[in-house]
């Protein structure tokens, strides 16, 4: 008894060292990146393998997506003789929701994991301590310029996820179903507004971004520098991604589309 | 004066005392060795020298610096004219041998390119693999990677290096040259060396002066001649590479007999 | 150096890509589109009840949108609905006595104005006031109405 207490007092305490840890971590992260605006072409590299990489994922889970949502919703939708508001019911799930979720959950586990490996592995090949001995902060040269990029990146690649999954909803919905097109089209506009439902989404996608990069980059630069550790750190990088994307999302959905 | 000056050095991890009181003056322009068994927080000592951890107790200085008292821009400063060799060289493996060399001096000087191309060829050049230079870190050999390593590490012209183990899991050759490289360099261009080892032969070759390290202390002090003739049991028996002696053979613990009789207290 | 400039060329692209994505979101998707011909004419009108209308509701006559709600204010002496309405610039010649209703598209659809032209020769112009109002119809009422009416009739 006395024991499971005090393992469970432990794991507290660790869970607050650990959150002690991250929180410095990110502050020192901000810290570095006033010094990126000089040397832009750090963050220019990291944004391919962040955002480059990632854009096929992101345009080819975002086709599907768009595709289903055009199916189902019909399906739902001719029930009520109401499927001319298919183009509303694509672009406000995929603008408000999908969008920025999905694509910050593949993001997380494409972007997210390979950062927490490059980051784990430059820690147990002692590149890391390496460049603190060239008196070269690594926090500034190496974390910093990938936590920038991924901010920059995420609401990007959310975009280019909406834009194609509306895309894909129109081919289904027009060419498939033969939902009109100017319906289609301008009830979507009528209905979808710049302010409530795009910058939002924005705005979350840009939180998600920030979040799983800090995990990402956190769980890299805290593992243990053993090939396990790397390893146990990648999955880590993955499952805490996806609670707090997921958590916050709830969070933002309510803070911004509650009062409704 | 010497150029770091250890003091009353405490270090611990966990309840362990790595460092128990320990006392090192590391002479200017001299190759001073420290040596151990494995476990004995050598490569800790280095780590701690270059501010990478903090000591307990005690104090570092470096060229008059407490390292421990300067400020995060201060260190960086010092840490520019200290240079450290890895054990597994530590090179950035998205970057190539030239311009893994190149780094500290893209890094820290604002010189031209094609100054950099000079000065990086010349260091290549005194290791021996000018002409390796457009291969990738991967395609080394593990003695290829320190010396691109050493060449990377003295690139700024720093005042004084370290040598983490730097002769461990090599073949005879490339040991032969590491040894070769680590006093040419140290003659050459006036540094001051730390070595880290473990291999008596290759280190005390090249030691002008040796601190034998065990249990978190210092066990004997004095050049290889004074080390080899050293009355002390523990160091004839590590210097020769007895198996048994002061360190014995068999891990600390209840007595054979005793175990095989009373199997029950492992159960 | 060779690589680095690809490098450059492929972000640029992607960049490019999703700004693109960005542009058509807010251009082709939401109503931003509307918000660069809002320098007409202001015209308000005022209702008994405007049911579910909101600011950016349409405004049509025969079907083609001519306009959006602006703002809704409560009237504070008649406490009625004081609807604002943009009017685009190229609508310029309705006439004066135009009436305007409260329609729902569809059944379950978005309420929107209905502007119906009179006979007047002179035209609305900023800042006049549509007389002629209908207000929204309200469906619980109907029913309301239509239930009421039923007992009525079986007694």
């Amino acid at each position: 008894m006395i024991n499971l207490i005090r393992s469970l007092g432990r794991w507290g305490l660790g869970t607050f060292e650990r959150q002690g840890r991250a929180h410095l971590f990110l502050f020192n992260m901000l810290l570095g990146i006033p010094g990126l605006f000089l040397r832009f072409s750090l963050v220019v590299q990291q944004l391919f393998s962040v955002g480059v990489l990632s854009i096929l994922i992101i345009l080819i889970s975002g086709l599907f997506v768009g595709m289903v949502l055009g199916l189902q919703g019909y399906n739902t939708l001719v029930d009520f003789g109401a499927e001319e508001s298919l183009g509303v019911l694509v672009s406000l799930s995929l603008v408000r929701e999908l969008g920025p979720v999905v694509s910050a959950l593949l993001f997380a586990g494409r972007a997210g994991s390979a950062l927490t490996a490059e980051i784990g592995l430059m820690k147990s090949t002692e590149q890391l301590s390496g460049m603190e001995m060239m008196a070269v902060d690594p926090i500034r040269r190496i974390i910093a310029p990938r936590f920038l990029a991924g901010i920059i990146a995420m609401p990007l690649l959310a975009a280019i996820f909406s834009a194609v999954g509306i895309l894909g909803g129109f081919l289904v919905g027009h060419g498939l179903l033969g939902v009109d097109d100017g319906a289609f089209w301008s009830q979507m506009q009528a209905k979808t507004d710049l302010y409530d439902d795009i910058l939002n989404g924005v705005i979350k996608s840009v939180v998600f971004g920030f979040v799983v990069t800090w995990i990402a980059l956190f769980e890299g630069h805290d593992a243990t520098p053993t090939s396990e550790g790397v390893g146990r750190a990648t999955t880590r990088t993955v499952v805490h991604s996806a609670f707090a994307i997921l958590g916050l999302d709830f969070v933002l959905t309510a803070l911004m589309f509650g009062d409704e | 004066m010497p150029l770091v000056k250890i003091r009353d050095l405490h270090f611990y991890r966990g309840n362990r005392a790595i460092f128990d009181g320990v006392n090192i003056d590391i002479e200017r322009g001299k190759v001073t060795a420290i040596m151990g068994p494995s476990g004995t927080g050598k490569t800790t000592l280095l780590k701690l020298i270059g501010g990478q951890l903090r000591p307990h107790q005690g104090t570092i200085e470096v060229d008059g610096q407490d390292v421990h008292k300067l400020s995060h821009s201060q260190l960086y400063e010092l840490r520019k004219r200290m240079g450290m060799l890895f054990q597994s060289g530590a090179l950035l493996t998205d970057l190539n041998v030239y311009d893994n060399v190149a780094f500290p001096l893209r890094e820290h000087t604002d010189l031209p390119e094609s100054l950099i191309r000079d000065l990086v060829l010349m260091k290549l050049q005194s290791v021996g693999l000018r002409n390796a230079r457009n291969m990738s870190p991967n395609e080394l050999s593990g003695g290829m990677a320190r010396r691109v390593a050493l060449a990377r590490a003295v690139a700024l012209e720093p005042m004084m290096i370290m040598y983490d183990e730097p002769f461990t899991g090599q073949d005879p050759i490339s040991m032969g040259t590491l040894v070769n490289l680590i006093h040419r360099m140290n003659d050459a261009m006036g540094l001051t060396s730390i070595v880290v080892s473990h291999d008596v032969a290759e280190t005390a070759e090249i030691a002008d002066n040796i601190y034998l390290l065990s249990d978190g202390k210092i066990i004997e002090q004095g050049t290889t001649l004074q080390l080899k003739h050293s009355s002390s049991q523990w160091v004839q028996q590590f210097m020769q590479g007895l198996p048994d002696g002061p360190v014995p053979f068999h891990y600390g613990g209840r007595d054979y007999a005793d175990d095989l009789l009373n199997p029950e207290e492992n159960a | 150096m060779m690589q680095n400039k690809s490098t450059e060329i492929f972000v640029g692209m992607f960049v490019a890509a999703g700004l693109a994505a960005l542009f058509m979101l807010a251009m082709k998707v939401s109503n931003l589109g509307d918000f660069t011909d809002e320098t007409g004419y202001q015209v308000t009108a005022e209702f008994e009840n405007i049911g579910g209308l909101k600011v950016r509701s349409a405004v049509t006559m025969a079907g083609v949108r001519v306009g959006r709600v602006a703002s809704i204010n409560l009237h504070p002496v008649t406490y009625n609905a004081e609807v604002t309405i943009n009017m685009y610039p190229q609508f310029d010649n309705l006439p004066l006595d135009t009436s305007a209703s409260i329609y729902t598209a569809g059944l379950l659809g978005e309420q929107y104005i209905g502007l119906v032209a009179g006979a007047e020769e002179e035209f609305l112009q900023d800042g006049d006031v549509i007389d002629l109002t209908q207000p929204a119809l309200v469906l619980e009422q109907v029913i309301g109405q239509f239930l009421y009416s039923k007992a009525e009739g079986d007694e």
